[in-house]
């Protein structure tokens, strides 16, 4: 019974929305000049911020599978708190550190570059929230494959680098898919940092779910069309993780 | 034979301190209780420790000691397991031809080279396998492939067959001997049919240090420690070839049994429990024996059994019998009496 609640609680607000969508307009709605902007800073800056997560956080996750020590403990829960902190929180952190008055962003702007409300801020705010999503769910995969795998690989003659692309990284491929398409997931929903952080400039800051949130009283179909490509993309991600994490499972 | 592998090293956070050599493509068996040094002895040679002390040697050169450390994949090294750690992305031959390709053999070459070795571990049909597919048994078998297709200087076995079924150990047994021909090899094991079946030489580790490290028949014949003798347990005698399934000893008579392995060789082993031997004043008749001249050595108590030394020729064996057996022979040492054994209990093995 309280399994029932739970789905209801879960699935019926998202039928609900469907419901009231209006499919019948649906493409008419999405390639007018406000939907168009936002889904495409939304699908350019995600994609940035997917390609720093990769970057920064591949390595971060590699080092803290492969480390020992009290400061292991730290940096974990350092980068886990991103992923509980409430958004808004975490945009205000960014903007009182690398805003215009900020404690990096202050002797930046000195020099001309201004990061605050542009959409740099965005991809910032995208980043600092999906790395953690990455980050565990790889660390997790390495850490529970071991180096086992590695040294055996290296009796055979791998040297470093070898192992890392022939043997590190294609046994943790699932994780660090389904840790992409996680983080992807969370960089497309992000709105409380951006906001704090970025603003709501039509084309330069304002992504899909700033734009749905100012269309919700002013032009509710369209803010529902949104809505619907979001869910969609949500719905994508989901299973495309769920099917990976079953493939690695089978081995 | 030059030594191929030295090891005369100290680690200290695993309190070891040893100094062992194996011949060029001898093969040493490391014995001991758990935790007396002899995965670390292995670790040592791998290139997995760098020891706080000494050297470690490898076809002649110097491959660890304080300020040099030739990392494993510098080192020519086969290392296999307990678990056959093959890669899971990849199919069975892909796995194979790992190594080659890490040494920088050319695809093509190193598919081939992969799938000459997957025939010679009898394999040839599983390349395209993946690893989920294989049995434990199979995995082991690629996995040893695996560690020959990169051409070793020296092969370590790690038991090897510790983690196997009873059924899959004889096969990969075999397969070990037969592909280690040449091969400088250290072995560590808990079986002494392992040390029996594989091993020129052993050494035996006691709280990381090597309290023995002799040939094979002499520490079957003449164990010189307590764990050596439990961990031997068995009789053991060495001579030339006789047919498929007997043994001619050094003093002209010759002891049959059930053959183990193929025994091609020159030389061979008849390996048998002390149970398995019968002592008499007289030479008995009929039922498929072998009986041996025999002069007793000295008797020991072992409470329900007692265990009787026997040299014969300048070997030794032992015969265990009951105490009232033992009381009605009334032996003395220098005595001479008869060594009978059971045929169906004596093992054949092929002697390196």
């Amino acid at each position: 019974m309280p399994a029932a609640v739970a789905l209801a609680l879960l699935g019926v607000p998202l039928l609900g929305m469907l419901l009231r969508a209006d499919w019948a307009h649906l493409p008419g709605l999405l390639v007018s000049r406000r939907s168009l902007d936002a889904l495409q800073l939304s699908l350019s800056t995600c994609a940035i911020s997917t390609l720093l997560v990769l970057v920064l956080g591949v390595p971060t996750a590699l080092v803290l599978a492969r480390s020992t020590g009290p400061w292991v403990g730290v940096a974990r829960t350092a980068v886990t708190i991103p992923m509980v902190l409430p958004p808004v929180v975490a945009g205000l952190a960014l903007l009182t550190t690398l805003g215009r008055r900020g404690l990096i962003g202050g002797p930046l702007a000195g020099v001309g570059i201004e990061i605050g409300f542009t959409t740099v801020a965005v991809v910032i705010a995208q980043t600092f929230v999906s790395l953690p999503f990455l980050v565990i769910s790889l660390e997790g995969a390495l850490r529970a494959s071991g180096s086992d795998y590695e040294a055996a690989a290296s009796y055979l003659g791998a040297r470093p680098s070898r192992v890392f692309w022939r043997v590190t990284l294609p046994m943790a491929a699932p994780a660090l898919l389904s840790g992409t398409a996680l983080a992807f997931a969370r960089a497309l929903g992000e709105f409380g940092a951006t906001l704090t952080f970025a603003g709501s400039l039509q084309g330069v800051t304002r992504t899909l779910p700033l734009e749905i949130y100012l269309l919700r009283e002013s032009d509710s179909d369209l803010a529902l069309a949104l809505a619907v490509v979001l869910l969609a993309a949500a719905v994508v991600v989901v299973g495309l993780a769920t099917r990976l994490r079953a493939w690695s499972s089978h081995g | 034979m030059g030594e191929a592998v030295r090891i005369d090293a100290r680690v200290d956070a695993r309190g070891l301190d040893v100094d062992l050599s194996v011949g060029e493509g001898g093969l040493l068996a490391l014995i001991g209780a758990n935790g007396a040094g002899k995965t670390t002895c292995v670790q040592l040679i791998a290139g997995a420790l760098q020891p706080d002390a000494g050297t470690v040697e490898v076809g002649g050169v110097v491959v660890a000691d304080k300020a040099r450390f030739v990392p494993p994949y510098r080192r020519r090294i086969g290392y296999l397991d307990q678990r056959p750690l093959l890669f899971p992305h990849l199919n069975v031959l892909d796995n194979v031809a790992f190594g080659p390709r890490a040494r920088g053999v050319a695809a093509s070459a190193a598919r081939r080279r992969a799938a000459a070795e997957l025939d010679a571990v009898g394999l040839a049909e599983l390349g395209g396998r993946r690893i989920s597919e294989l049995s434990g048994g199979q995995a082991q078998r690629v996995a040893l492939a695996r560690a020959l297709a990169t051409d070793p200087e020296v092969v370590l076995l790690d038991e090897p067959f510790a983690a196997l079924d009873a059924a899959a150990t004889p096969e990969l047994r075999r397969m070990l001997r037969e592909r280690l021909r040449s091969i400088t090899t250290v072995l560590v094991t808990h079986d002494p049919l392992d040390v029996l079946a594989l091993a020129d030489e052993v050494a035996c580790l006691e709280g990381g240090r090597v309290v023995l490290q002799s040939g094979v028949d002499e520490v079957f014949q003449n164990p010189p420690t307590r764990f050596l003798a439990d961990f031997v347990g068995l009789n053991l005698l060495s001579g030339g070839t006789e047919g498929a399934s007997s043994v001619r000893i050094g003093t002209g008579e010759v002891v049959t049994g059930l053959t183990q392995q193929q025994v091609t060789g020159p030389r061979a082993r008849a390996v048998f429990p002390p149970a398995a031997v019968s002592v008499f004043r007289d030479v008995p008749h009929g039922s498929p024996r072998n009986e041996l001249a025999a002069t007793v050595i000295g008797v020991e108590d072992r409470g329900n059994v007692q265990r009787i030394g026997l040299a014969i020729g300048d070997q030794r064996i032992h015969a265990d019998i009951t105490p009232a057996a033992l009381r009605d022979l009334n032996l003395a040492a220098g005595e001479g009496v008869c060594a009978s054994i059971k045929a169906t209990q004596v093992a054949i093995f092929p002697a390196p």
